[in-house]
């Protein structure tokens, strides 16, 4: 304990000194501002500014304090225009149009903002107080995560959305299944073969996430609007002065604090990050909320709150493998490892002690830029929620040109452009026989993962089925995936017996 | 909405539409992949290794799309005979020409044009391993192939696959029985490695060079024809252990297949120019590349010379009829 705080308060003499004070704020701002873009995330975000930073001439640890400002930015922006447009900046940000949106619908749209940037300082600030406290246990207990395990916690995740968004689950099923056969198309890792390619080069390598999200969300959201447009139903949104008040953080207290553990735990498995946290943070409180559950997906803070703190707990929870056992967790953290590397620093145990003041310095920039985040945000809440008074005439054209922009600047292939308006058409279509696309969206992501672990545990046992159930770790979590299921049947049963 | 799209394909054709110009005039380098892994730094070597010998400043554009399918099938259909543009490949490429992945394009169907250095491939076990030679690990492979797990960051077929397929082949085992994982990439594949998922991780020696102090992981051997220079001296090759196992990951570029021999030597002789400059040596070894310089005429018949070896592995692993 004592080494954590003489390196802490090593740390935060690196992180306050004014150029590193000021390289935080410039970072956090200008991430802000990359996540309220739609398409370009955390991953772009940093991959774009790399080459600017090095070319800076900045010492290391500057270099990268800015950088992770811009990390940690981005993931607070990316609910902008999730909850302003219902067009998600990034994965992680898919689960804050459930609640966030439905708010601003109703001219709530700075109390949306809000209550999500205070979410997301908690699950920051949670999240960094836990690495500094058991990053290097926690970074171990993630190393014995094997891929049987992680089948079960898809099961989980899966389990805790089962029920979830949308008025009819058949529908939530059948979204979640077009999400899975999405995650299917490409070449499959375990025989080398093609699937479903239809002889496209294109899409050898898969739909790429990001094309799928905006194509599905973004292009989708867009028709909608414009079709409304057409038709003459627009209705203007009232824009309400609203802001969060004691009464929503007190409602909210709890579900911050569990959803902030959640998603740091999950952030700190490598390879699963911040879309499977929010789903499962979200999952976890509607199950919680009990008979409370159907004002889930109609603008409940609880919703908002949730994947929030989950999704920034998490982005913390992925620099735990990267910065103790040089493994990114992580797009993201991936891209901050290979500037660790150009800044000749090798990440892993050794760094704590080789170089502390990269390695202290830059946890300490994570408490700072969070609480930056928090003062930068909170005042700027009543202009982003102005950008709803921009006429929609000039709105839709602007989100097409942005989305149209980022996926282009992203995947660099014109291909992904009619992609994105496949899935866009697609999208709107299913929208109009009342499908929810989250389930989508999530079907996708944990598709991928849970077809990856699933293949890999049964190579490692030679096609044995047991391995899936060897490790107390998956018996719990498919003991808690059951549960989640049955429990709020068991709950209401009993409540009629009662009444 | 037609519009916005029109636009934008105006907007990628600028992008990509460089003037077929007589001269290298807007030297380009063609990174077949997204930003950030091996192609991009394939052509960042070449930016700053021979961007002044070319007289005009080099400039990277990606084009990612079906693992380099995209880029081949555009320099065999649109810009054949393009003097301006180089595209990065490395022996993934190669493979994927040799198992027929980029469909009706061949090796015949580009002009191989120079190399920006090699990496090889490294047998790593954990620390704590059971195996402390390579002689321990391939005692148990010919025992029973499927004893072991190993696994790596590609799919079966890969690279990453074909150096596991080389170790069993080199003594006498089917490649088809082994108990192969595969990961999304080498990092996921070390945590595999270091949580104890599986006994082998094939991967490229050029990576271990973070890992190499930290004392987790044990590199058995490195597939290189020879002793690597420090920090791997240490290292023992395949080779010299007995085991005819070799894999080297080459990288390089090649040109459509009309461009002209006078474009074609401009570029070749740029290349052998700066071979022989300092600098060239000094950012090849700053991206963590070995030295392994071949241009012109050399490198198309070495590269031939290589499909034709490959598409024999493939065909005796069952990759390819």
């Amino acid at each position: 304990m004592n080494e954590v705080l003489t390196g802490l308060s090593g740390g935060f003499g690196v992180a306050l000194m004014p150029l590193n004070l000021l390289l935080v704020l410039i970072g956090c701002f200008a991430g802000t501002l990359i996540g309220a873009l739609p398409g370009i995330g955390p991953i772009n975000g940093v991959a774009i500014l790399l080459p600017i930073a090095y070319s800076m001439g900045l010492p290391p640890e500057s270099a990268l304090i800015l950088l992770a400002g811009i990390y940690y930015g981005a993931e607070y922006g990316g609910r902008i225009s999730s909850i302003l447009l219902n067009v998600p900046g990034d994965a992680g940000a898919v689960m804050t149009t459930l609640d966030g949106n439905p708010m601003a619908k109703r001219g709530e749209a700075g109390r949306a903002l809000s209550i999500s940037a205070v979410a997301s300082f908690v699950g920051g600030t949670i999240a960094v107080i836990l690495m500094s406290l058991f990053g290097p246990f926690l970074a171990k207990f993630a190393l014995t995560f094997t891929p049987a395990d992680y089948v079960a916690l898809m099961v989980f995740a899966f389990a805790s959305l089962s029920s979830l968004v949308g008025k009819n689950q058949v529908k939530t099923l059948m979204g979640a299944a077009i999400g899975l056969m999405l995650a299917t198309v490409g070449i499959d890792a375990n025989t080398g073969v093609p699937r479903y390619t239809g002889g496209i080069p294109d899409i050898l390598a898969g739909f790429d996430f990001l094309v799928v999200v905006i194509g599905f969300f973004g292009m989708a959201e867009l028709i909608h609007l414009v079709e409304q447009q057409v038709s003459g139903k627009l209705k203007l949104l009232p824009i309400g002065k609203s802001f969060v008040t004691w009464k929503d953080l007190m409602q909210i207290r709890w579900t911050m604090l569990r959803s902030s553990i959640i998603g740091f735990i999950i952030g700190v498995l490598p390879g699963v990050g911040a879309s499977v946290a929010s789903a499962v943070t979200y999952g976890t409180e509607m199950r919680m909320a009990g008979e409370d559950r159907k004002k889930f997906g109609t603008g409940d803070p609880r919703g908002l709150a949730a994947p929030e703190a989950g999704n920034n707990a998490a982005a913390g929870g992925a620099m735990v493998p990267m910065l103790t056992l040089g493994i990114p967790g992580s797009g993201t953290t991936a891209i901050l490892l290979g500037a660790l590397m150009l800044f000749n620093v090798t990440p892993g145990p050794m760094m704590f002690e080789q170089r502390p003041e990269i390695a202290w310095g830059l946890i300490a920039s994570m408490y700072i830029g969070n609480l930056a985040l928090l003062v930068i945000n909170l005042p700027l809440v009543g202009l982003f929620a102005r950008m709803l008074t921009i006429p929609q005439k000039y709105l839709s054209p602007l989100i097409a040109v942005l989305a149209f922009i980022g996926v282009y600047s992203v995947v660099g292939n014109p291909f992904d452009l009619l992609l994105i308006i496949g899935f866009g058409i697609f999208g709107w279509i299913l929208r109009k026989l009342e499908f929810s696309l989250a389930p989508i969206i999530l079907g996708f992501v944990l598709g991928h993962l849970f077809e990856d672990n699933l293949r890999r545990a049964l190579s490692i046992s030679r096609g044995d089925w047991s391995i899936l159930i060897s490790s107390w770790e998956s018996i719990g979590l498919y003991v808690m995936a059951v549960l989640i299921v049955i429990l709020p049947v068991l709950v209401s049963y009993r409540n009629k017996r009662k009444a | 909405m037609k519009k916005l799209f029109a636009a934008s394909v105006v907007m990628a054709s600028c992008f990509f539409g460089s003037a077929h110009a007589a001269d290298i005039k807007k030297p380009e380098c063609i990174a077949p992949a997204k930003p950030g892994g091996g192609f991009d730094l394939t052509c960042r070597v070449a930016q700053g290794g021979i961007g002044d010998k070319l007289g005009n400043p080099m400039q990277v554009s990606f084009m990612p799309g079906g693992i380099g399918a995209v880029a081949i099938t555009l320099f065999n259909t649109t810009r054949t005979d393009d003097p301006n543009a180089i595209v990065a490949f490395s022996s993934g490429s190669l493979l994927n020409i040799a198992t027929g992945k980029y469909g009706e394009w061949t090796e015949n169907d580009v002009r191989f044009l120079a190399t920006v250095g090699a990496d090889f491939g490294a047998v790593i076990v954990r620390a704590d391993s059971e195996f402390k030679t390579l002689d321990d690990l391939m005692n148990k492979v010919k025992a029973d192939e499927s004893s072991l797990a190993i696994g790596a960051g590609g799919s079966v077929g890969s690279q990453d696959w074909m150096k596991a397929a080389l170790l069993l082949k080199a003594v006498d085992r089917d490649p088809r029985k082994m108990i192969y994982v595969a990961y999304d990439g080498g990092g996921d594949a070390l945590t595999g490695l270091l949580g104890g998922s599986i006994d082998v991780y094939t991967g490229d020696i050029g990576e271990m060079t973070a890992h190499l102090e930290t004392g987790q992981l044990r590199v058995l051997a490195v597939m290189s024809p020879d002793r690597l220079p420090a920090p791997f001296a240490d290292i023992p090759t395949t080779k010299e252990l007995g085991y005819d196992a070799e894999w080297t990951i080459i990288r390089g570029f090649y040109m459509g297949k009309n461009v002209s021999d006078d474009a074609y030597d401009k570029w070749v002789a740029a290349f052998k120019e700066a071979y022989g400059s300092e600098e060239f040596a000094k950012i090849q070894h700053d991206k963590g590349l070995l030295p392994l310089n071949i241009a012109g005429k050399d490198l198309d018949d070495n590269v031939k010379e290589r499909i034709q070896k490959l598409r024999a592995i493939a065909k005796e692993a069952g990759l390819i009829q």
